[in-house]
């Protein structure tokens, strides 16, 4: 009959993606290792072949649920027609090739090494696909007080195109990732631990996004202000604009993002070392886009100052500075960085929580020059 | 220069109008009769057949009806700025609705592959039963 891993595959197939491959109605149970509902809904068929392929198991597998019904032009083409993947099914052409790896092992050496009993003191730890629950990777004699972080250490010398960063390590395939100061024994395992993997894609480290995406705006606003030949057209290149608040508007722009630059650096702990890296795509996208979107109606040789002016104009300037120690208040409060409460203070009054849409709304609302450098209420470095 | 205020170079009488017009009615009558029959749990087979033959040819020809309709437009919106808001005025924005149309038109390029790639799958699926593993990311 089947090859042992062959029917322990089918054991690990999960009930959801069992009968959801049984739903199909041209495809037949083979195998009897499910369970007792799915095999009355769809009661099984004999096999008459035996899979040739052991390397090609996940390919074979589903091969064999899509056995076609006697008689159809499929079944006539015999077997080996359908031995291989069928039509339409598809392995991922990087699935890492099992056995080439020292440490992956089958059902089959698991089950010898229970029976000579591990040694005592010692964790095993196999992981497994989170969607597939193939089994990558067996680790035998792993310490208990092993952390997480050491055993993606492991994990990357067996593959090494998933380095740490990149994996998610989870107890429960749906469930949340674990940390990397967790400990092996201090988790609800037993000795013999079964982890999941999942693969994060290629990523990148937060500080090298956002620097990135904030340092992006700051030069862009200047390419506007500056009124490079290509923005407005060759007749205003390198003009100035008469109106004194689109000065104070870049001031403050690049105030704000000198401000986020700092903080990148000096303040804000992340908790993820890396995101993937196709966000970095999308983000720069909407920091540089918008800084560009903004920056080109303010410096637009065509703009109109603020309707209703000076105290418009006051407003605005005060919110904005409101705003910006609010915001500061919140990344030192939340950066633990409180041992410097004495130079913080001066700049953190008010807790309030802004983005930066609510920056985008008051530039629109924009700034006409006042006279004097008046700081209303709040005694501040600018 | 071409007059724009004669009926013969009204953009309703481009051929491409009556070709995505032609295309997208079959292709709605095809649609809602499949999802009506499939609600009443009476589906017959050769309305699931033409739901997911007939956009192999439908979908592109109602698109590139679509795409020329457009590009025979333009000129006749650039002229009149038709749809559009310049500046300078009070709020210091603008609409350009002629370098709104050139963007609708390249975005055809990204998403239609998508939309017609999902219904091929679709339809390997549902009419030939096929098994489809995707690799996850």
């Amino acid at each position: 009959m089947f090859p042992v891993h062959c029917q322990l595959y089918f054991c690990r197939l999960s009930h959801e993606a069992t009968s959801e491959l049984l739903k199909n109605p041209e495809t037949r149970l083979i195998s009897c290792s499910i369970s007792a509902t799915l095999k009355a809904k769809y009661p099984p068929v004999p096999l008459t072949d035996r899979p040739q392929n052991r390397h090609a198991r996940r390919w074979v597998s589903i091969a064999l649920l899509s056995q076609p019904a006697a008689g159809s032009a499929r079944s006539r083409r015999g077997p080996a027609a359908w031995t291989r993947a069928g039509r339409g099914v598809r392995a991922p052409p990087d699935w890492p090739q099992r056995g080439a790896r020292g440490r992956c092992r089958g059902g089959r050496r698991r089950e010898a090494a229970r029976r000579m009993g591990t040694r005592a003191g010692f964790f095993e730890v196999e992981i497994l696909d989170w969607k597939t629950k193939e089994q990558l990777c067996f680790l035998d004699k792993v310490e208990p007080n092993a952390t997480i972080r050491e055993i993606r250490l492991m994990f990357h010398k067996l593959y090494p195109r998933w380095y740490p960063a990149r994996q998610s390590i989870k107890l429960d395939p749906k469930g949340k990732s674990l940390r990397d100061e967790e400990i092996l024994q201090h988790l609800p395992v037993g000795t013999t631990a079964t982890l999941y993997f999942k693969d994060l894609g290629p990523q990148i480290g937060w500080t090298t996004v956002f620097l990135i995406e904030y340092t992006g705006p700051l030069f862009i606003y200047f390419l506007f202000y500056f009124r490079m030949p290509f923005v407005y057209g060759l007749d205003e290149r390198f003009t100035s604009s008469p109106h004194p608040v689109v000065n104070l508007a870049c001031i403050c722009h690049s105030f704000h993002y000198i401000k986020r630059l700092i903080e990148t650096v000096f303040v804000h702990r992340f908790s993820h070392g890396t995101m993937p890296l196709r966000n970095i795509v999308k983000n720069c996208l909407y920091y540089w886009g918008f800084a560009a979107w903004l920056a080109y109606y303010i410096n637009h040789p065509l703009y109109t100052p603020p309707s209703y002016g000076k105290k418009q104009i006051n407003f605005a300037v005060i919110m904005f500075l409101l705003c910006e120690a609010g915001n500061f208040s919140i990344h030192v409060a939340l950066s633990d960085l409180q041992k410097n409460v004495g130079l913080f203070t001066l700049l953190c009054f008010i807790q309030m929580t802004v983005w930066a849409k609510d920056k985008h709304c008051t530039y629109l609302r924009e700034f006409k020059d006042y006279p004097s450098l008046r700081m209303p209420i709040i005694p501040f470095l600018l | 220069m071409r007059q724009f205020n004669d009926s013969e170079h009204n953009i309703q009488n481009e051929e491409s109008v009556i070709l995505f017009l032609v295309v997208w009615t079959v292709t709605e009558i095809t649609r809602y009769s499949f999802y009506t029959f499939n609600l009443l749990n009476h589906l017959p087979y050769f309305i699931k057949w033409a739901r997911y033959n007939f956009f192999i040819i439908l979908y592109p020809a109602g698109v590139a009806g679509e795409l020329l309709t457009i590009y025979a437009a333009l000129p006749y919106v650039k002229k009149t700025g038709m749809f559009s808001l310049r500046l300078p005025n009070k709020y210091n924005v603008s609409f350009d609705y002629y370098y709104f149309l050139i963007i609708v038109m390249f975005s055809y390029v990204p998403l239609f592959p998508q939309l017609y790639f999902h219904m091929l799958r679709q339809r390997r699926r549902v009419l030939h039963g096929e098994v489809i593993v995707e690799k996850d990311d």
